[in-house]
């Protein structure tokens, strides 16, 4: 199973999603009302699905990134090693989106409650 | 029969000797990307729900503001290398080459800037 392609695939859906990150940053510094009307653009569905997108993106190419620094210093390349490594990062970057948005999730329910 | 020398023809042709300075660049800002991001998923986290007023208080904190500025420069950075690599490795037909591998340049620059200034100008205000 090869999942490299996946840490390409991901890193360029990181640099689209970073569009969306100066557009956050864009909006807090056009002041409260510019950083309102974002808030409607996170809250829209299409976004909300891309947002969880780019956080699967991010924590995989982050998992898999240190996994490739590791690969860098010689190590852990060995067939079998790299395989468990690869089913590692990437059923821990699942659970860890996973967590993410229940943190979010129990956040907001916090301050709403 | 061509003008150009043998030599000519083949100048240019092998590598540039600049591969391991881009791959340096792109592990040095791997590793800066890693704490970085960290520290950023973690404050977003510890924020709660992203009020303008919950956001503008912890901007006020010069660490926050100066960590934000970096991450910007570090990502943006680290995403143009990545992109670099992706159109050198898929795009063959050479002028578009060129082109997209200037593109990439412009838009990253462009990004960076965008993120500096918004960082900047939510931490000090509009002047007028």
């Amino acid at each position: 199973m090869t999942l490299s392609i996946l840490h390409r695939i991901t890193g360029l859906a990181l640099s689209i999603g970073l569009l969306l990150f100066v557009y956050w940053l864009l909006a807090i510094a056009g002041g409260r009302e510019s950083y309102e009307r974002a808030l409607v653009v996170f809250a829209h569905p299409i976004t909300r699905i891309a947002l969880v997108g780019f956080s699967f993106a991010f924590f995989y190419h982050l998992l898999n990134g240190v996994r490739h620094l590791v690969w860098d210093t010689g190590r852990g390349l060995e067939r079998k090693e790299a395989r468990l490594s690869g089913w590692i990062t990437f059923l821990s970057s699942v659970v860890v989106t996973v967590l993410f948005w229940l943190v979010v999730a129990s956040r907001i329910g916090e301050h709403v409650a | 029969m061509s003008l150009r020398s043998p030599l000519g023809r083949v100048l240019g042709l092998g590598t540039a000797k600049e591969g391991v300075e881009h791959w340096w660049k792109q592990r040095v800002s791997a590793v800066g990307l890693v704490l970085l991001t960290l520290w950023f998923v973690l404050s977003l986290l510890s924020m709660g729900p992203s009020h303008y007023d919950t956001i503008q208080s912890w901007l006020e904190r010069p660490a926050n503001a100066a960590l934000l500025a970096l991450l910007v420069i570090t990502l943006t950075y680290h995403s143009q290398l990545g992109v670099q690599v992706v159109i050198e490795d898929y795009v063959s037909h050479k002028p578009m080459k060129v082109a997209s591998l200037i593109a990439n340049q412009f838009v990253h620059i462009v990004l960076a800037a965008l993120g500096l200034f918004a960082v900047l100008r939510a931490v000090f205000g509009s002047v007028a």
